[in-house]
């Protein structure tokens, strides 16, 4: 990957405003190497936009995004959406795909592809046509895809809110051996139970505002503020 | 309803007595037309895939002219080919009116909007799901443009048929810029109109039926090799 | 990905679609639907290796097509304005070639009375006076003009044919024949076309054999000078056989039905 390292990244007042209502009002955090970040949150609280304005594909309405290397959008960065998105030919085609983009030249395509497809465990299935896989499977091709890609930071945006709890925990345990390599992982979810077990650090959102940044032991057994704990108790959905 | 039945007897007795004119009518009609349908596609598809995602000031009047033009009237076209080609035109020096070459540019110019108004639609629709992912993963809008052709494979060759359809079957344009002139540029369509002016009903509707004929099957072709494609490949 | 290559063969396979020296002809649609064509032409391109290209239109249409320079050779049957054409430089060395007729066809009932008459003017008089539907082709064609002007020597007033029983149609020869067949009125056609046309229902030849009655047909080159593209020498060549011994013969031996159409004329 070029430019060298690309992390922290800095979040310097990130505001974002659409059709006349304000989603994020002012949002600074910094997003640092090897561990895994959970942002949290009641649906709307702007998990999502936050996310995407990280990974570049939407432009606040103020303030700044800046990656460690001085990059706009550095190519070290991957993001797996909560409907995967494949397209319309073999699973390997995809991951080749992915990585034909990234410069990757012929039969390292093909090698690192299955390579990236075994450690998901879909080996057998390299051949089939992506679209009329299983949700699960689907979302572990994307993983697998992502991976082939070897990104220094990986965005998850509710990863496993679609999916039936075995196939989630397959997604769990695939996004772990990602981090194992040395991938940052920032993952948005409404899914306590997923960051209690996933999560190095929180940063817990409401209404547009990062209320509570801590490493996530804090923030679990010792909420600083009402909103928090109203959260961890399932008082906010 | 008798007219009907002696028509369709009149189209398989032509077709069984292989009569070299009319096979050679048939293999002009089809190179035209085919060969129509290729340079819209080529044309057509990229542009629409273009305008489906790219965003720039009076896009939209480009849309709603585009669709409108689906329904150009072949004998207009026609007619402004002719204009350009003929030897008092800016293209004259050219030298191909009342040539084959001049057919299928006219039928090109015919079709392309069909192909690029429904790929258009077809490729606008995939990418509010897809774009997202594509721009994640780095692709440059050409770059979307293409892979998005081709996930949308399937209504592409709708959109083809679509226009090798309109293009067999027009007669202004082929008529105005070709000739009709015998063993050289008469194709299937003016030369039922021929048939029609001298009265010969029967022969034209005859030969009307092998034309329907025709495009049935490129139809069914088409369908086979999707169906194929589908079940060998994806 | 094969039907892209078997596509591609196509487009480049068109050119190779008969690229001998050939000529473009802009004659009508009456001369092409009489058939004469496919008995002439190959005369021609087995004399001098040779294509005919004919494009056929209405006579108007086709001097029209000459004037913009698309054309080689012209080849019609409008004598005024075949001479308007060479009198305007569009036209140079024009050769009388031959004649066919028109007849004067009408329903069996003939309500107009003019059937065996020899006087042509004198029947079209009669039929208009009688107000008989009577189809024009309405189309500036070597027919029309013809037709156009039968009625002024015969006498009529233009204003006689603004009225409902005469139905301009606009078109050619064998969709107007197509009309009047259907409608039971009386045309005037040359026989060429009558003699080819399979749907007369209960239309029948009334008069003919008149002088006034003769179609004469003319060729001339395009002006070279005026369109460098012409091709003169192949152009004159076409002229020069169609009135030589041989291209009259070939004429002469066309029939339909065992009957001579067209007439040699070339002096």
């Amino acid at each position: 990957m070029s430019g060298g390292a690309i992390l922290p990244l800095r979040l310097d007042g990130i505001r974002y405003e659409a059709g006349g209502n304000v989603i994020l009002r002012g949002i600074d955090a910094t997003f640092g190497a090897g561990t895994r970040t959970i942002i949290l949150g009641a649906n709307g609280a702007g998990k999502s936009v936050l996310l995407r304005i990280c990974h570049g594909l939407i432009v606040p309405t103020a303030g700044s995004v800046r990656w460690a290397n001085g990059e706009a959008r550095p190519r070290a960065q991957a993001m797996a959406f909560q409907r995967p998105v494949l397209l319309r030919r073999s699973v390997l085609a995809n991951i080749e795909y992915a990585l034909g983009l990234a410069g990757v030249a012929g039969t390292a395509r093909r090698e690192q592809a299955a390579a990236a497809l075994a450690r998901v465990g879909l080996s057998a299935i390299g051949t089939r046509s992506a679209r009329v896989l299983s949700g699960g499977e689907q979302q572990r091709v994307a993983l697998a895809r992502a991976w082939a890609l070897r990104p220094s930071i990986l965005f998850l945006d509710e990863p496993t809110a679609s999916l039936d709890p075995a196939a989630a925990r397959n997604i769990e345990s695939i996004v772990q051996a990602i981090h194992a390599a040395g991938t940052k992982i920032v993952m948005t979810t409404h899914n306590l139970a997923l960051a209690r077990r996933l999560a190095d650090d929180i940063l817990f959102l409401h209404d547009g505002a990062v209320v509570e940044a801590a490493a996530a032991g804090e923030f679990f057994s010792r909420p600083r503020t009402p909103l928090a704990r109203a959260f961890i108790e399932g008082e906010l959905s | 309803m008798r007219d009907f039945t002696l028509a369709l007897a009149g189209a398989a007795r032509l077709l069984a007595q292989g009569d070299p004119e009319l096979w050679q009518i048939i293999r002009l009609s089809l190179a035209v037309t085919l060969s129509a349908t290729l340079v819209a596609t080529l044309v057509g598809a990229p542009l629409g895939a273009l305008l489906a995602i790219a965003r720039f000031p009076g896009r939209r009047v480009i849309v709603v002219v585009l669709n409108g033009f689906m329904g150009l009237p072949p004998v207009v076209v026609g007619l402004g080919v002719y204009l350009l080609l003929s030897r008092s035109g800016p293209l004259g020096a050219l030298g191909i009116l009342f040539t084959a070459k001049a057919m299928v540019i006219a039928q090109s110019l015919l079709i392309t909007p069909i192909i690029a108004s429904l790929m258009r639609q077809v490729v606008e629709d995939a990418w509010s799901e897809y774009r997202e992912q594509l721009v994640s993963l780095g692709a440059s809008a050409w770059r979307s443009g293409f892979t998005l052709l081709w996930d949308t494979r399937y209504s592409l060759v709708t959109a083809l048929l679509a226009g090798f359809g309109r293009a067999a079957a027009e007669v202004g344009a082929v008529m105005i810029v070709g000739g009709n002139i015998a063993n050289y540029t008469r194709v299937m369509t003016t030369a039922i109109a021929l048939q029609t002016s001298m009265g010969d009903l029967p022969l034209a509707l005859a030969l009307g039926c092998v034309l329907i004929a025709i495009i049935i099957g490129i139809n069914a072709i088409a369908y086979g090799v999707r169906n194929w494609a589908q079940r060998h490949y994806r | 990905m094969k039907l892209f290559q078997l596509l591609l063969i196509a487009l480049v396979a068109l050119p190779a679609y008969a690229q001998n020296r050939f000529i473009t002809v802009a004659s009508t649609t009456s001369t092409e639907q009489s058939g004469l064509f496919p008995h002439l032409l190959p005369a021609f391109t087995k004399a001098t290796g040779i294509d005919v290209h004919v494009v056929a239109l209405g006579t108007g249409q086709a001097l029209d097509l000459a004037k913009r320079g698309d054309a080689d050779v012209v080849f019609v049957h409008d004598r005024p304005a075949e001479d308007k054409f060479v009198a305007e430089g569009f036209g140079v060395g024009r050769r009388d070639v031959m004649y066919n007729d028109f007849i004067i066809a009408g329903p069996k009932s003939d309500p107009a009375k003019v059937a065996g008459m020899t006087d042509a003017d004198a029947a079209m008089r009669k039929i208009a006076e009688s107000k008989s539907p009577f189809i024009s082709r309405g189309d500036r064609s070597g027919t029309n003009m013809a037709e156009l002007r039968l009625w002024k020597s015969a006498g009529v007033a233009p204003e006689k044919l603004k009225e409902s029983w005469y139905r301009d149609t606009g078109s050619g020869m064998g969709p107007s024949l197509n009309t009047a067949a259907s409608m039971n009125a009386y045309i005037l056609a040359d026989r060429g076309t009558w003699l080819s046309f399979k749907n007369p229902r209960d239309l029948v030849i009334l008069v003919q054999s008149d002088k006034v009655l003769f179609n004469p047909y003319g060729v001339m080159l395009v002006n070279p000078a005026k369109f460098p593209n012409v091709k003169k020498e192949e152009g004159q060549k076409f002229i020069d056989w169609l009135v030589s011994p041989d291209g009259q013969k070939t004429i002469a031996s066309y029939q339909i039905n065992g009957k001579q159409l067209f007439f040699p004329d070339a002096h």
